[in-house]
């Protein structure tokens, strides 16, 4: 869908005529919370930040690989395949027809990608989860990449950081789905008992059995601007205590007002600040003066590495 | 019976005519003692049979019944000298959750759970079992002291779910939950779990991350709830009863996926038709399994605790 399809009234697109070729795909994007236009270029030479009115758009695994990891340290750690659909799922569709598609449209086998390499020159693992794969709903296939990925780190003595975007659990999967928030607690205490810095980064929006598990005990919680983080969805609130929610009600500035999250940062921010808090973690003691701050990643990145990043999405 | 399901009126209608009959009986010598008695045994097979092949939407309906004993009946014949314990030390003492120490046939234990109330006044004072933050921290505060006590700990589960609201949300309702998780996981003293009702999503895991996990017969642990799901998947809450169908989340069910370790058989007709005789299989399945877990190092308990988990959803060992 282009800026044409998308924007302009029928009429006069006739006129124009429905699709010309030499027009390429996704020239603009409209940003969901100021509606203004943005020339997809600029959008993504700005992280996917709109530049108007700085909402942080969702993003998916490879973009936060990149944009986290040092260039060309990462390579992807391979979560083990377990069997889709175990409660031959069905509600208006198929769940193994929604896996299947959700497969296709991804390339990915399921919600939750990881990737080891470093970040400023210190050893990581990061798993990322892709809202766009069933809405980031944690089953079975999710959780056992997210122990897969964790064991990874403890083995490789890595930082463990997880960043998070989920509707939940993924109701498909029954109480098997349920049972993920206690086998990734798990994952989650065999990196602190390894003695490895386990960091969350909550973007928009963690909601559900993924917040209420792993999503809430890390070392340390950062989140992206206005990212919407809570237990219950708001709708259910609202229709359960009949009131009206409050401005901002579970958005990141108010759950760090709350004591829930340690620190809101921008995105152009978050390579550094990751860099900053796994440093002072891991490198308690400087030999030499410490080195200019880390800043390089593909928010402030050249055409090139734009390039790369539009390939991967 | 104070309050009949849908598909219980057959039956009561039966049980009513033999209540006439006997009525009749009394007042008239008629002879009717022999159609009585075919009535009788004609309710009895009826019921026998209806509870046999309960539809996993009906079992919802029997899981939430509310004459089905509860925390207060349980903690009341099981644990006499039931002392409860209140508070999270830092907000407030949730009555959704909860918990105590006490002797259990012999045993000194901490008994947790949720409580729904029994009528009107009670249910909003324990806001219908569902608890807030503070109520899982309570238990978490609990877990500890029985831990440094080396004490069992014993959690009854049964709520529609953690509270869904401004005020829970504020003061960390899913950490509060992950935090519970976490703390079962790591206790190094038994820990046995029985869902004696509705096993409602992370409300209910929250309490149920244990050595043994165990549910009464027409008991039901669900991701969530049929109506939540049926509004979501199907777009109608009317459709409660096929996503109940979809969720497999029958005791029966989660015993076929090894989520479960047991099955606690209920008399026929539910455990609001014979509530002494639930709570005391319930109490044998106690007694028995703490019996079992007995003199296990809490290391080991950990450590098996956590594979037990893990080992959820993987294929079996050949």
């Amino acid at each position: 869908m282009n800026w044409l399809s998308s924007y302009v009234r029928p009429k006069i697109r006739a006129l124009v005529g429905q699709s010309r070729p030499d027009l390429p795909e996704n020239l603009w994007d409209q940003c969901a919370s100021c509606e203004r236009m943005i020339f997809h270029r600029d959008l993504e030479a700005n992280g996917r930040v709109c530049p108007h009115c700085g909402y942080h758009m969702r993003v998916g695994p490879e973009f936060r690989f990149r944009a986290l990891f040092d260039e060309g340290s990462w390579q992807r750690v391979e979560a083990p395949r377990v069997a889709a659909d175990p409660l031959k799922f069905r509600d208006l569709k198929r769940y193994s027809d929604r896996l299947k598609e959700a497969q296709n449209r991804t390339k990915a086998f399921d919600a939750l990608e990881a990737a080891a390499g470093t970040v400023d020159g210190l050893p990581t693992v990061i798993a990322v989860m892709n809202f766009d794969f069933m809405t980031g709903t944690m089953g079975t296939a999710l959780g056992e990449a997210f122990i897969t990925a964790a064991r990874h780190a403890v083995e490789t003595r890595s930082a463990f950081l997880v960043v998070t975007a989920s509707g939940g659990a993924r109701m498909q999967e029954g109480a098997l789905s349920l049972m993920q928030m206690a086998r990734t607690t798990i994952a989650v205490q065999e990196i602190k008992e390894a003695g490895l810095p386990y960091i969350v980064l909550l973007t928009d929006p963690t909601t559900g059995g993924v917040t209420a598990s792993f999503a809430m005990l890390g070392d340390i919680h950062l989140a992206e601007p206005a990212a919407m983080i809570g237990f219950a969805g708001p709708r259910v609130i609202e229709q359960t205590i009949r009131e009206k929610l409050p401005n901002g009600f579970q958005r990141a500035e108010y759950l760090k007002e709350h004591g829930i999250v340690d620190l809101v940062v921008p995105r152009h921010e978050m390579r550094a600040t990751l860099a900053r808090l796994l440093g002072l973690l891991l490198r308690p003691k400087l030999e030499s003066p410490p080195a200019a701050e880390v800043t390089s990643g593909p928010e402030v990145a050249t055409e090139d590495e734009m390039a790369n990043v539009d390939a991967g999405q | 019976m104070s309050s009949l399901l849908d598909f219980e009126k057959p039956i009561a209608e039966l049980e009513g005519k033999v209540k006439e009959l006997r009525h009749l009986a009394d007042s008239s010598d008629s002879g009717l003692d022999e159609d009585i008695a075919k009535l009788e045994t004609r309710a009895a097979k009826m019921l026998a049979q209806t509870y046999a092949k309960l539809t996993p939407w009906q079992k919802a309906q029997v899981a939430r019944h509310p004459d089905r004993p509860h925390f207060k009946d349980y903690a009341a014949a099981l644990v006499p000298d039931f002392q409860p314990l209140a508070g999270d030390r830092s907000f407030a003492d949730d009555a959704a959750i909860q918990a105590g120490l006490g002797r259990f046939r012999g045993r000194s234990i901490l008994l947790i759970g949720h409580e729904r109330g029994s009528d009107t006044e009670e249910r909003v004072r324990h806001n219908f079992g569902m608890a807030r933050p503070e109520g899982y921290r309570k238990a978490i505060r609990l877990m500890r002291l029985a831990e440094r006590f080396g004490l069992p700990v014993v959690t009854l589960v049964d709520t529609m779910g953690a509270h869904p609201g401004i005020d829970a949300e504020e003061r960390g309702q899913a950490e509060a939950i992950a935090r519970s998780i976490e703390c079962c996981l790591d206790l190094a003293v038994p820990v046995v779990s029985i869902i004696v009702g509705e096993g409602g999503s992370g409300g209910a895991i929250a309490l149920a991350v244990a050595d043994r996990v165990l549910m009464l017969e027409h008991s039901i642990y669900s991701v969530i709830s049929p109506e939540g799901c049926a509004a979501i998947l199907w777009r109608s809450a009317e459709k409660a009863a096929d996503a109940a169908e979809a969720l497999r989340f029958t005791a029966q069910d989660l015993r076929e996926y090894r989520l479960i370790d047991e099955i606690i058989p209920e008399p026929v007709g539910g455990a609001h038709r014979a509530r002494d005789v639930t709570i005391d299989a319930v109490g044998d399945a106690i007694e028995r399994h703490l019996a079992d877990l007995e003199g296990v190092p809490g290391l080991d308990l950990r450590l098996l605790r956590r594979e037990k988990f893990l080992a959820m959803g993987r294929p079996a060992a050949a």
